[in-house]
């Protein structure tokens, strides 16, 4: 194995520069590093200018995501030997603005997500005085897959369908819808489908399924957003075909 | 609050070839086309049948000139695509139980190849008889 790697970085500054460009960084190629160890090394010993996020390098906090070679990846999480010899190609997560370097905006995804309404609903005026919602663990598992989400944004980078339509609500934030309509404590899918089953809900979707290929947490966006679209479909024959009372 | 200028990435026209994933979804979503086509030329199939033999005989005469005859040979490969893809992702879409747990992929996407074989069995049965 070489001792050495080539990273091409993304540098964008955006008081100087009209556009990113590509800046190329050896770091060390050791077994036991990852992308973003390499990173963290031009940052501390070539280049203090360097600016990426990073926290809990252990895949839980969802910062860390870059385009590695054009795949959405967190950076934590992947490896400098897959890539030897090299070059690697660290870009910004894909389809978001950048702000500088490999940092992008994440706003539109904080404005979309409390559109859903990622919390538990219920009709009922039960305080935490009351106790707490019992759950069997077969109710548990009905939503745990959707809960492992961490808002890493890797699905929403590798979605043709939010890349040529921003308007699209995007995968994590329907699976996070899903995590709750199927919580056995949850009596909000009413108002959750309300909002999803608008023009820029799961019908955006046309079921590319890369959301789940890249996801790091095996949350399954797409499975998420086309049990979403069977359930609305469903609404809507019996919205046509039910009397009122009987919905 | 400091205004930031951020640069938005402008989306290639041919986003769709730069991963072998996006091109078997833009293929996919292509080979719907081609499902409208044999649904119309089973419909003017149908048509003529139903009028008279002469018109059956002028439906083959048409249906055997090369431009047909390609046309539907290209149409049956990306019908063949089109079954392939969206069986693969029924599970996905679909969660079936089986005395409460959830049925294993391969048996949904198996059950379906089941169910097409039987509907051709059918069909065939019904067109020989």
């Amino acid at each position: 194995m070489a001792d050495s790697i080539r990273l091409e970085v993304t540098r964008y500054r955006p008081e100087t520069d009209s556009e990113p460009q590509f800046q190329e960084y050896d770091v060390p190629l050791r077994k036991e590093w990852t992308i973003l160890d390499g990173l963290n090394h031009v940052k501390d010993e070539v280049d203090t200018t360097l600016s990426f996020r990073w926290s809990c390098r252990m895949g839980i906090c969802g910062s860390c995501g870059m385009n590695v070679d054009g795949e959405p990846k967190l950076t934590c999480a992947t490896f400098l030997s897959d890539y030897a010899p090299g070059p690697v190609r660290v870009e910004p997560l894909g389809n978001f603005p950048v702000v500088r370097d490999l940092v992008v905006d994440l706003y539109d995804f904080m404005e979309k997500l409390p559109r859903v309404k990622p919390w538990i609903i219920r009709d009922d005026d039960v305080t935490v005085v009351d106790g707490e919602y019992l759950q069997t663990p077969e109710e548990l598992d009905a939503y745990k897959q959707f809960s492992m989400c961490i808002n890493c944004m890797l699905c929403y980078a590798a979605c043709p369908v939010y890349a040529l339509d921003p308007d699209f609500i995007g995968p994590a934030a329907i699976a996070l819808a899903e995590r709750y309509d199927l919580d056995s404590r949850d009596q909000g899918a009413r108002e959750r489908l309300d909002v999803l089953i608008e023009h820029d809900g799961v019908w955006g979707c046309t079921f590319v399924g890369e959301c789940s290929a890249v996801c790091p947490k095996d949350v399954d966006p797409a499975g998420a957003i086309q049990r979403y679209k069977l359930k609305a479909a469903q609404e809507s024959v019996k919205a046509v075909l039910l009397p009122r009372g009987a919905r | 609050m400091t205004e930031v200028r951020v640069y938005h990435r402008p989306v290639s026209v041919w986003w769709w070839t730069k991963k072998r994933s996006y091109f078997v979804f833009v293929m996919r979503e292509l080979s719907s086309i081609f499902i409208a086509w044999f649904v119309v030329y089973l419909l003017v199939l149908i048509a003529a049948v139903g009028r008279s033999e002469a018109a059956y005989q002028d439906f083959l005469d048409w249906a055997g000139t090369p431009w047909v005859v390609v046309l539907n040979v290209v149409a049956s490969l990306f019908l063949v695509l089109h079954v392939v893809t969206w069986f693969n992702l029924t599970p996905q879409a679909m969660v079936v139980r089986l005395r409460g747990e959830r049925a294993p992929a391969a048996m949904v996407i198996a059950s379906q190849y089941v169910g097409l074989a039987v509907v051709s069995a059918f069909v065939y049965w019904l067109v020989t008889r």
